[in-house]
């Protein structure tokens, strides 16, 4: 019997993963999927927002802030790329203002420090490229950008450093409550724990329902993006919103940590959990969007598009809690945006919650640092010639348009919950996420995995598990 | 730090006649450096005949074309370091070097010869709606992994884009023994050279749609099908033509771009239209000493001309090296293009320089039918040459004769200029 089972290696089962590993719990984590990162984790907007948006008391702006305010401390002993980029809303017209205004309002009752409004003069100064309508801003210099894959395999790698294991590709088909736990029968076979966590993103519902009588319900939100060349990447400093709509952010603008522009998302409710296609008139939707908020976004230069699937609830907020009648059934479940940005203190308030429930004895040997993939881009040139020396694959680029050389590629191959899929590794190391969008490196990642996994080039997947069509 | 007369950056069909042309001119320290393991760029994945019929009077596949340059350059013994990739390039000419037994190098370059080739326009940057599965390929690189891995990517096959590419890989996909269903094409005319059409689709009954596109793509993990439809006059898809096709692989032939990032970082000016650099006569770029040739400067359509082109930036940059080319007190004349022309190259023409007689070569943006080419010295109109045909998929070329533009003579401005065509659509 484990003590622990989370369901789902999202960036929120990971983190949960990973804040219990501190402690003398055998926990596992089950995903359905080849990977982690497969499901909302992997398509969103990879911000950590300031917290000013979430209706003051609800559990998105308390996670949201304390997420945020955690997360340079995360991005340093985890090792993943965060930066403090600045944000904006910008309104279009006087009428407008009173949203602003009340934004500025929940933003302090949230705790958000350091926000201010600024005229269109004034928010010109920062953005220069800021669209002719726009009318005037807030200005919110704690909203951060992170890599969303990085962030959730920093987390996944340093929970299996502390001795979390990961089952891939095993679904949960069915849950049955025991006398002081629960039986999981996955399409691997049958596990047995004392507690569960579910955090299964858009499947959260189905499991809950499994286990409780008060149902809750969880609509996949699609939203669309395209990613821009790094040409583009400079046109903004810091990401701009639009003012909210009922369904969410709007459609913001915004530099990635890579340097890449990124445009979106549409949101679009939908009944396929797993409907992640774009669509002509979503991606005519962002293109459209986009300019109210910034002028010459250079759509000549989109290099891809893609689109992810929110996890909403009913009801609009995090459900982070024990069920009521299923005891030892916690679910992180409606974790939507903010959810990213709250990830840090998600990890921590399921913590908290365990701690209630039973007694959690820290690990001695506990490890709290992870160390991502070495870049040769970002070494000194002394380090990057040490480097070469000893394992001369870091001298030889696979990857022409991000850089990326063999040695990074075979670390990715290599490490804990290593990449077994040519979308593993862009990942992992941004091999084919750049403007040729794969085109070289596609032949060489596909022998590079076939050698070091020992498969056959046939056998070598883009993404999705091995046992599928 | 290491220098070096002529650094080549590419050992393609382009770097390698470069390279050979240059030491034949009297320079000895040549560099090229290739980021593939092997010499002949992409020449190597082109193992159907039609190369050399200009260069050589007689057809060779791709790999037989690159062997003839790369044994030149082993006679000649100029160096050629391969799995090198060249990371960065200053104004100043110092070129950073990565490689396996190198590490990271700088090499500071006298003369420098851009031969970097190009690349394939991605499925992101058509914006084509739906999943991304497993099963979509540039054709190019679908090009590769059947003739250099031995590696079929699938058996259904519907190709987009009439590009040269993507004509030669639904033949090569058939031989292999794949089923090429459909090649659809956005514009009105193919993209392609005519003799492609008629080898690698009519020889074998592949239908060519012209006025089509993808608008959807079906299968989460693996290609499971696609949606064509037709377009109207502003690439927009009309509803109601819908077909559905179910394959599991689909090609991507929508266009190369020349792969100018290192170009651009040191500064060179760029030509919008080609996405090249802009060029004079001698193929020099905006920064002295350095030149480009090849599909990094404009894309072409026959590897002869790719080789002709090089041949003269070697010489050049050999002419820079000795001392005998330099810009000072020469003003160069513009090429002006009229009526359906894109752009020239060269764009600009100093004619003191010129070796004797120039080849301008171009591309127009159309098909046009019974039309004239025509070139104007200022007002006077020195060339008027009847064509029955010309299409966006072929270069064309006129002739300009140094004695025309030099001295009393010399013109203002050229124009060259595209006269009463009928346009296809």
């Amino acid at each position: 019997m484990k003590d622990v089972i989370i369901i789902g290696a999202g960036v929120s089962g990971c983190a949960v993963a990973r804040e219990l590993s501190r402690y003398e719990l055998d926990i596992c984590v089950l995903e359905k999927e080849s990977d982690v990162c497969e499901g909302t984790s992997k398509a969103n907007s990879g911000i950590v927002h300031g917290g000013f948006d979430a209706k003051p008391g609800t559990l998105k702006a308390k996670l949201n802030v304390l997420g945020n305010q955690m997360m340079d401390e995360m991005a340093e002993k985890l090792d993943f790329p965060f930066r403090r980029n600045g944000a904006m809303v910008v309104c279009q017209s006087k009428e407008e203002m009173a949203v602003l205004e009340e934004l500025m309002e929940r933003g302090k009752k949230n705790g958000v420090e350091g926000m201010e409004m600024l005229s269109r003069s004034q928010a010109l100064l920062l953005e220069p490229n800021l669209a002719d309508t726009v009318y005037a801003a807030i200005h919110i210099p704690s909203s951060g950008i992170v890599c969303p894959f990085e962030m959730n395999l920093a987390y996944a790698e340093n929970a299996v450093q502390n001795g979390v294991q990961f089952h891939l590709e095993t679904e949960v088909k069915q849950i049955e409550k025991m006398e002081n736990g629960f039986r999981v029968l996955t399409d691997k076979g049958m596990f047995e724990t004392r507690f569960l966590i579910n955090a299964a993103g858009v499947y959260a519902d189905i499991f809950h329902n499994m286990v409780s009588r008060e149902k809750i319900h969880i609509t996949p939100r699609r939203g669309e993006y395209c990613l821009l060349d790094k040409n583009a990447g400079n046109l903004v400093e810091r990401t701009i919103f639009q003012i909210p709509t009922p369904k969410g952010k709007g459609v913001l603008v915004t530099p990635t940590v890579h340097g890449n522009l990124l445009i979106g998302p549409t949101a679009a409710d939908i009944t396929d959990k797993e409907g992640t296609e774009t669509t002509s008139d979503g991606l005519e939707e962002v293109m459209k969007k986009c300019t109210k908020s910034v002028k010459n976004i250079p759509k000549r230069q989109i290099i891809t598009s893609f689109a992810g699937l929110r996890a909403h609830e009913d009801d609009g907020d995090f459900i982070i809690q024990e069920v009521k009648d299923a005891k030892g059934f916690i679910d992180v479940a409606g974790i939507e945006s903010p959810g990213l940005s709250s990830v840090p203190a998600i990890g921590v308030y399921v913590r908290d919650i365990m701690a209630g429930l039973t007694e959690l004895c820290e690990k001695k040997e506990f490890c709290e640092h992870r160390k991502r993939i070495t870049r040769i881009s970002e070494l000194s040139r002394e380090e990057q010639n040490g480097l070469i020396q000893e394992n001369p694959a870091y001298g030889q680029i696979v990857c022409r348009c991000e850089g990326v050389t063999m040695g990074e590629i075979l670390d990715a191959i290599h490490r804990p919950l290593g990449a077994t899929t040519l979308d593993g590794i862009k990942r992992r190391t941004r091999a084919g996420m750049g403007r040729c969008q794969a085109g070289f490196c596609t032949p060489k990642n596909m022998e590079l995995l076939a050698e070091e996994l020992h498969l056959e080039l046939k056998d070598i997947r883009k993404t999705g598990r091995r046992d599928a069509r | 730090m290491r220098s070096c007369d002529l650094v080549i950056i590419g050992g393609g069909p382009a770097g390698l006649a470069a390279a050979v042309a240059a030491k034949k001119k009297g320079i000895n320290d040549i560099l090229v450096i290739e980021r593939d393991e092997r010499l002949g760029g992409i020449l190597n994945q082109c193992i159907h005949n039609g190369f050399g019929l200009h260069t050589f009077k007689e057809e060779l596949t791709g790999p037989e074309y690159a062997d003839r340059f790369i044994r030149q350059v082993q006679e000649l013994g100029i160096v050629c370091q391969t799995n090198s990739m060249v990371l960065n390039i200053t104004s100043e000419k110092k070129v950073t070097v990565l490689s396996r037994t190198e590490g990271m190098q700088d090499i500071q370059a006298k003369s420098i010869i851009l031969a970097m080739g190009c690349r394939e326009r991605p499925r992101g940057a058509l914006n084509i709606p739906g999943y991304r599965p497993q099963g979509i390929y540039t054709a190019g690189t679908a090009q590769r992994l059947v003739n250099m891995e031995g590696y079929l990517p699938g058996k259904e096959v519907v190709i987009l884009g009439s590009g040269d590419i993507g004509l030669i890989m639904a033949r090569r996909m058939t031989l292999e023994g794949a089923h090429v269903q459909v090649v659809a094409e956005l514009m009105p005319y193919s993209g392609g050279l005519k003799r492609n059409i008629v080898q690698c689709l009519e020889d074998y009954g592949i239908p060519l749609k012209l006025c089509h596109t993808v608008i959807d793509i079906r299968g989460k993990q693996r290609l499971e099908g696609v949606t064509l439809a037709e377009v109207d006059e502003n690439g927009r898809p009309i509803p109601g033509t819908e077909e559905e096709y179910c394959c599991d692989t689909l090609l991507l032939s929508c266009g190369l771009i020349p792969e100018n990032e290192l170009s651009q970082g040191m500064g060179v000016r760029m030509n919008p239209v080609t996405n090249g650099p802009v060029v004079d006569e001698s193929l020099e770029t905006s920064i002295p000493g350095v030149f480009a040739c090849g599909n990094v400067l404009h894309v072409h359509d026959l590897v002869d001309f790719v080789s002709e082109e090089a041949k003269c930036a070697g010489e050049c940059a050999a002419d820079y090296i000795l001392g005998q080319l330099d810009k000072a007190g020469k003003r160069g004349i513009a090429i002006e293009v009229e009526g359906g022309i894109r752009y020239t190259v060269p764009a600009e023409i100093l004619p003191e320089r010129m070796r004797g007689n120039l080849k301008v070569r171009f591309r127009v943006g159309n098909v046009y039918r019974n039309c004239y080419i025509s070139v104007y010295l200022d007002e006077k109109r020195i060339a008027h040459k009847r064509k029955q045909i010309v299409t966006s998929g072929e270069t064309e070329e006129v002739i300009l004769e140094k004695e025309q533009l030099e001295g009393a003579s010399r013109p203002e401005k050229i124009r060259i200029v595209l006269e009463c065509g009928e346009k296809q659509d």
